[in-house]
C-alpha cells in the first residue's frame, strides 16, 4: 500500500499529496509519470509527477477532481494509502539527459495552465538546481484558482503570473504574457508549456510564429502506461506515437492537436454518468436530460 | 459405449451464453472424466507427453482419474505444470497432446485437456494444494512478469528451494491470463487467481506495480537487490495497427486495449469505474485467438460484430474451437476481406470502414496462400466500432535498460530454447518476449526450461 503522508488542498478542488512509493521516489525524474488507482475496483488513472523526495521515499501528485476517479482520490486522507501507484512512466524530459555544457546557457520559458504548473515546477526546480535559472509564465482563470505560486518563485528565474479575468497578476491568458514578454525584448531558446490541451494548442500556434521550439506534455487516455494498449496514441508528425512510452513529452509544432483533443472525449459521456452515480448513488435513473437512457 | 467417441463435455447454451460472461464450458464431473479416462490404453511410448510442452506425465495422471484416486492425479500433473487449470482451458490440446493420441487415428482421441481442467477444478474444490520444496537453498531469483512464463519459472525455482520474487507490471498478477483472455474462457477469481495463490503457497512473493527498465532495471535487482539470476517473462508488447487513414478515429481500439478494459479492468461489470465503448456494430480485424476473444467480448457487450479477416476460413490461426465458438454465439465472419480506410464523422468519430475483398493466390513465405485484392471490389461496411487484433510488436522497456541483453531484428530478446539463456549471464528469459506472441502452454514451457536452466547455472553445473 502507499501511505498518504500529506494532503493538502491547494485551490477548489485542486489537492497535493506526499505519497509513501519508494521504488518511484528513487528513480523518477522531471517529465514522467505515475498511474495510481484508489481501491481495488478503481481506475487507473495517470498524473505527471510534481515533486520527489529520494530520502523521504515520497512523491508529490496535484490533481483536480473533474471525474469519478479524481474525486474519489480526494476522499482519500491523510494516513490512508492508495490502493496502487506505480512509475516513474514515460520519458524523462529531455534537458534532464542532455549534458549540463549544452543546456547551461539556454534560455529557457516554461508556460503552465491551470493544474499544469505542478508538472512543470519539478523541471524548473531541477533546473533551478543544476544552476540554470528559467522564466516561467503561469496562467490561472482566477486568482483563487492558482497553485503553487510560492513554490515557483523559489526555482524561478522571472515568475509571471497571469489571470484570465485579471484577478491576480496579469491579465488575460498566457499566450498574451508570451507576446507581452517578446514584445519586451525578453529571448528565449526553447518554451516548454503544459496545461490543457487547447492551451498548449495556442501556445505551439504563436511560438511557431516566433520560431521557438516548444515541447508539450500531453495527457491523453490510458489504460496500463507500459505500451501495451494504444489508448494514448496521437499523431507527430504524421507518425503515430504512443504518449506513454515515446512521451509523454512531444515536439508542439509537430503534434496534431485537434485528433488529441477529439481522442480526449471518447469516454466523457460514460465518465459524466460515472460522476453522477457516485454523486447521486442508486437514485440516478435517467431523466435529467444529460444521459440518453 | 463407443471407445472411439470422447464424453461430450457440457456447455453453457450458446443463446445465452451470447448475452453473459459466465463460462462456455462447463466441464466433466467425476463420473464423466472417470469414464472418459477408462478410454485411455495407457501407451508404453507414449505419444501424447511429446505433444506437451511442459511434458505432463499424461498417461500417468489418467491413470489415477481411472482409479478414482483425483488427489493422486492432481500431484502427478503439478510435478509437471503450475497452471493446470489454466491449461486444462486454453492450450491448443488438439495440436499437442490430443493431436498425438493414437486413439485419435480411428476414433476421437481423448479429451485430455477436460480430464487436465477436471483434475486441477477438484483439487481446487478440495484445498489440495502441490508440494513445496523441502529444503531452502537461500538463494534469490527475480523472474519478471507474472504471466504463464513468469509463474511456470517461479512455481519449479520455488519447488527447488529457491528464493523467488515476482516483479509485475500491472497491479494484478497474471499477465495475459488477466488482461488478456476473457473471465468467459478463463474464470479470473475462480481459477486464475486460485492458480498464482498456488504458486505463492509454494514460497514465491509477488511485487505488483513494478515496471522493470522504469521503476527499477535489470541491472540495479543483480546488483543492489542481490539476485543472482533473474528471468524475464515480461510479455508481448505493443499493438500493432494498419497504418491506413483514420486509425486514429473515435471508437477504434487496439484488442490490447478493449480487452484490458473488459478483463483486468472489469468494464463488462457496471460496478466497474473503467469505461469501455459500447458499439452497436463492431469490425474486428484480425483472425487470431486475440481476435475471437475481442469479438465475443463485444458481441457480450450488445454488439452486432463482425471478423474481418484478408485469408480464407481454413486459413484462420485462430483454435477450431475458438472459431466454432464464436459462431455458435453468433459472430459473423468477413473473410477474403481487408480493411483499406476507416471513416468518421465531422466530430471524429466512425462511422464505416472501408474494405476491399481479396482471393487466394499463391503461397507464400508462410506457406498460406496469399490473399491478392481484387479490382474495383471496394465496399463501405457500416460500423461504430473497430478493434484491431494484428499482433503485437516486443516492448522495448527492458533491451533497452540492461546492459548486454542482445535482441534479434525483430527486437525480441535472443535466448537459448533449450535452457532460456541469454546474452548476459545469469539472465534468462522466454514467453512472447523471445518469441513474440505466441500461446500459453509454450511460455510456460519456456518458463519450464529456464527454470532448470537457472538451478544449473546457480548450482555450478
Amino acid at each position: 500500500m502507499y501511505k498518504i503522508l500529506k494532503k493538502k488542498e491547494l485551490a477548489a478542488n485542486i489537492y497535493l499529496m506526499d505519497v509513501e512509493a519508494k521504488r518511484v521516489a528513487k528513480t523518477c525524474k522531471p517529465g514522467q509519470f505515475v498511474i495510481v488507482r484508489t481501491d481495488a475496483a478503481g481506475e487507473r488513472i495517470p498524473l505527471t509527477i510534481c515533486d520527489y523526495d529520494r530520502e523521504a521515499g515520497t512523491v508529490t501528485i496535484v490533481f483536480q477532481t473533474v471525474g469519478a476517479g479524481t474525486k474519489m482520490m480526494a476522499e482519500l486522507q491523510e494516513g490512508e494509502a492508495f490502493h496502487d501507484f506505480v512509475g516513474p512512466l514515460g520519458c524523462a524530459s529531455e534537458f534532464v539527459g542532455e549534458e549540463l555544457s549544452a543546456i547551461k546557457d539556454k534560455r529557457f520559458l516554461f508556460v503552465a495552465g491551470g493544474v499544469g504548473a505542478a508538472p512543470v515546477y519539478p523541471q524548473v526546480k531541477w533546473l533551478h538546481e543544476h544552476g540554470i535559472a528559467a522564466d516561467v509564465i503561469v496562467g490561472s482563470k482566477t486568482k483563487d484558482l492558482l497553485i503553487l505560486e510560492k513554490e515557483m518563485e523559489a526555482v524561478a528565474g522571472n515568475l509571471y503570473v497571469t489571470t484570465d479575468d485579471g484577478s491576480y497578476g496579469r491579465s488575460g491568458m498566457v499566450t498574451q504574457t508570451i507576446k507581452d514578454l517578446i514584445a519586451e525584448g525578453k529571448q528565449y531558446d526553447v518554451c516548454i508549456a503544459i496545461g490543457p490541451m487547447i492551451m498548449m494548442k495556442f501556445v505551439c500556434l504563436l511560438t511557431k510564429e516566433y520560431q521557438l521550439p516548444t515541447i508539450v506534455s500531453l495527457n491523453p487516455i490510458m489504460v496500463d502506461g507500459t505500451g501495451m494498449c494504444g489508448a494514448c496514441r496521437v499523431t507527430v508528425d504524421g507518425k503515430v506515437k504512443f504518449a506513454c512510452v515515446d512521451g509523454p513529452e512531444f515536439d508542439g509544432h509537430a503534434v496534431n492537436f485537434d485528433e488529441a483533443m477529439r481522442r480526449q472525449q471518447i469516454y466523457k459521456t460514460q465518465e459524466g454518468r460515472a460522476m453522477l452515480a457516485l454523486q447521486e448513488g442508486e437514485t440516478h435513473h435517467g431523466g435529467c436530460g444529460n444521459c440518453a437512457d | 459405449m463407443d471407445v472411439l467417441k470422447k464424453i461430450p463435455v457440457r456447455e453453457q447454451d450458446a443463446r445465452e451464453r451470447a448475452t453473459n460472461f459466465q463460462e462456455v464450458c462447463l466441464g466433466y464431473n467425476k463420473e464423466e472424466a472417470m469414464e472418459e479416462a477408462s478410454r485411455c490404453i495407457n501407451c508404453k511410448n507414449a505419444q501424447c507427453i511429446k505433444g506437451c510442452p511442459v511434458a505432463i506425465n499424461i498417461p500417468g495422471f489418467i491413470e489415477q482419474v481411472k482409479n478414482g484416486d483425483i488427489a493422486a492425479a492432481y500431484q502427478v500433473i503439478s510435478e509437471s505444470s503450475a497452471l493446470p487449470a489454466v491449461c486444462g482451458r486454453v492450450c491448443p490440446q488438439e495440436t499437442q497432446c490430443e493431436g498425438k493420441c493414437i486413439r485419435g487415428i480411428k476414433g476421437d482421441p481423448i479429451s485430455i485437456g477436460k480430464l487436465e481442467r477436471f483434475v486441477a477444478d477438484w483439487a481446487r474444490e478440495n484445498n489440495i494444494k502441490p508440494e513445496g520444496a523441502k529444503e531452502k537453498k537461500g538463494k534469490k531469483v527475480a523472474v519478471i512478469g507474472s504471466g504463464p512464463a513468469g509463474l511456470t519459472c517461479a512455481g519449479d525455482l520455488a519447488k527447488l528451494g529457491y528464493d523467488v520474487t515476482i516483479f509485475e507490471a500491472l497491479h494484478e498478477p497474471g499477465g495475459v491470463l488477466v488482461y488478456g483472455i476473457p473471465e468467459f474462457r478463463l474464470p479470473k477469481s475462480d481459477v486464475v487467481a486460485k492458480e498464482i495463490e498456488n504458486v505463492k503457497s509454494l514460497g514465491v512473493k509477488i511485487e505488483t506495480n513494478v515496471v522493470i527498465g522504469k521503476s527499477t532495471t535489470i541491472d540495479e535487482l543483480m546488483d543492489e537487490e542481490g539476485f543472482e539470476a533473474i528471468f524475464i517473462g515480461s510479455g508481448a508488447g505493443l499493438p500493432k495497427f494498419m497504418g491506413i487513414p483514420g486509425e486514429n478515429a473515435n471508437g477504434v481500439f487496439s484488442a490490447n486495449e478493449y480487452l484490458t478494459r473488459s478483463n483486468l479492468m472489469k468494464s463488462f461489470d457496471e460496478r466497474s469505474n473503467t469505461p469501455i465503448m459500447h458499439g452497436k456494430k463492431v469490425a474486428v480485424v484480425g483472425g487470431g485467438n486475440v481476435a475471437m476473444d475481442a469479438a465475443r467480448t463485444a458481441l457480450r457487450l450488445g454488439a452486432e460484430v463482425h471478423i474481418v479477416y484478408r485469408r480464407s476460413e481454413e486459413e484462420l490461426p485462430a483454435r477450431v474451437e475458438e472459431v466454432h465458438h464464436a459462431k455458435e454465439e453468433g459472430v459473423i465472419f468477413d473473410l477474403l476481406t481487408n480493411p483499406t480506410e476507416i471513416l468518421s464523422d465531422e466530430k471524429g468519430w466512425v462511422t464505416g470502414m472501408k474494405c476491399i475483398r481479396m482471393e487466394l493466390g499463391e503461397p507464400d513465405e508462410s506457406g498460406r496462400r496469399r490473399p491478392v485484392v481484387i479490382p474495383d471490389s471496394e465496399f463501405t461496411m457500416e460500423v461504430d466500432t473497430v478493434i484491431m487484433s494484428l499482433g503485437t510488436s516486443p516492448n522495448p522497456l527492458i533491451s533497452s535498460t540492461t546492459d548486454g541483453l542482445e535482441t534479434n531484428k525483430w527486437k525480441c530478446i535472443v535466448a537459448d530454447e533449450a535452457n532460456g539463456k541469454t546474452t548476459k549471464e545469469g539472465v534468462y528469459a522466454g514467453g512472447d518476449a523471445v518469441t513474440g506472441a505466441a500461446t500459453v502452454i509454450l511460455a510456460m514451457g519456456a518458463g519450464k526450461a529456464a527454470a532448470k536452466g537457472i538451478d544449473d547455472y546457480l548450482s555450478g553445473r
